[in-house]
């Protein structure tokens, strides 16, 4: 009868375990000033790509004569709650797609116009200005099954072992997460935040570029920005965050 | 065109003590850093900021190379008057750019 007991009650705690929500924003693990700088929008310098963003957002590019503006309107309303909605399958190319590609195939295919370079103020400040439209909204991954295909590949990479090191992804941030490598605490891996203003670039960056930053520290074999493998990582990074809170743009030390 | 951001209040009472952000973006190189080619990068800084109100320097700052990159500098002053603010930054290789921005006074 006792033995019963303890079963159920440890039955009931790995239960209340498993509700508990453990995952954590990245922003969690930094120090206060650092916190501070992403939440008043007067101290974060990712808002100076922002305003850069909101500025081209309104100026007609390419052959078309069009803005973004000129399609899609006020930002405010029409890309509310669509960066949350990223990376996606997109059907015309019938692969899956990251927001800033998504945004450079708008370039090429509606305004006529040349594909921002991967990484520049440009591109990273549309990026920027999109993703703060869903600012505080929740993770909400594409249930398609393109887009489930992508994550699904992008889950194996993440488990894969590689470099010389050979780390996985989920080796140092699922098994390793909130201890320490050299000075800086290893956080969970959550992208709800990107683009970020990164102190140690001092400047924006993607997604990706972390992502190969981490591959370069494990000395892998660093793809392309905008290889496929970092898109179908980034589609397994959204369903790993789903239902957390966008955070865009924000600061990292 | 640097982007520049500053944060103040549009309108204050006279006396009152204003708070005003600015924050400009700037790559603050150092001047000695390695490019990747092994040369060194030139120094490209901000080295002056002044901020004048209604003409009369109210605050100034000199940066130097240990200044992040996009600097950002926070001070106060005193409302006395209706009027102008203008912030100017000043750097290497002629960097110049200057904002303003508008403040009106009420009586205290």
């Amino acid at each position: 009868m006792k033995r019963a007991v303890i079963a159920a009650a440890v039955i009931c705690c790995v239960a209340v375990a498993a509700l508990a929500d453990e995952r954590r924003s990245g922003a969690e693990f930094m120090g206060a000033s650092t916190q501070a700088m992403q939440r008043d929008d007067t101290l974060n310098p990712g808002m100076l790509w922002v305003s850069g963003g909101e500025l081209q957002w309104k100026t007609a590019a390419g052959a078309s004569g069009k803005s973004c503006a000129s399609c899609h309107g006020d930002a405010g309303k029409s890309m509310r709650g669509l960066a949350a909605r990223f990376p996606a399958f997109d059907h015309v190319s019938k692969r899956t797609v990251n927001l800033n590609q998504r945004i450079n195939m708008c370039r090429e295919r509606r305004q006529q116009a040349p594909p921002l370079r991967a990484e520049s103020e440009e591109l990273l400040g549309l990026e920027a200005y999109v993703a703060m439209q869903s600012r505080g909204m929740p993770v909400a991954p594409p249930q398609d099954a393109g887009t489930r295909a992508s994550a699904a590949r992008g889950k194996q990479l993440y488990l894969q072992r590689m470099g010389q090191l050979n780390l996985s992804c989920a080796q140092c941030h699922d098994e390793q997460a909130g201890k320490r490598l050299a000075g800086s605490t290893i956080p969970q891996a959550h992208a709800a935040a990107y683009p970020i203003y990164r102190l140690e670039w001092q400047a924006m960056g993607s997604l990706q570029r972390r992502l190969r930053n981490c591959m370069s520290g494990v000395r892998a074999e660093i793809p392309g920005f905008g290889a496929q493998e970092l898109v179908e990582l980034e589609a397994w990074l959204a369903v790993r965050d789903k239902g957390m809170k966008m955070e865009s743009p924000g600061v990292r030390p | 065109m640097a982007r520049a951001l500053i944060h103040m209040p549009a309108t204050a009472r006279r006396g009152e003590v204003i708070e005003i952000r600015a924050l400009i973006g700037h790559p603050m190189e150092t001047g000695y850093r390695p490019g990747a080619d092994g040369k060194i990068v030139p120094r490209d800084i901000i080295r002056k900021f002044v901020c004048r109100y209604n003409g009369e320097q109210v605050f100034g700052a000199e940066l130097h190379q240990a200044v992040s990159a996009n600097p950002y500098i926070g001070f106060f002053t005193v409302a006395t008057e209706s009027g102008t603010l203008e912030f100017t930054w000043e750097g290497d290789n002629g960097f110049a750019q200057t904002e303003k921005m508008n403040l009106t006074v009420s009586a205290p």
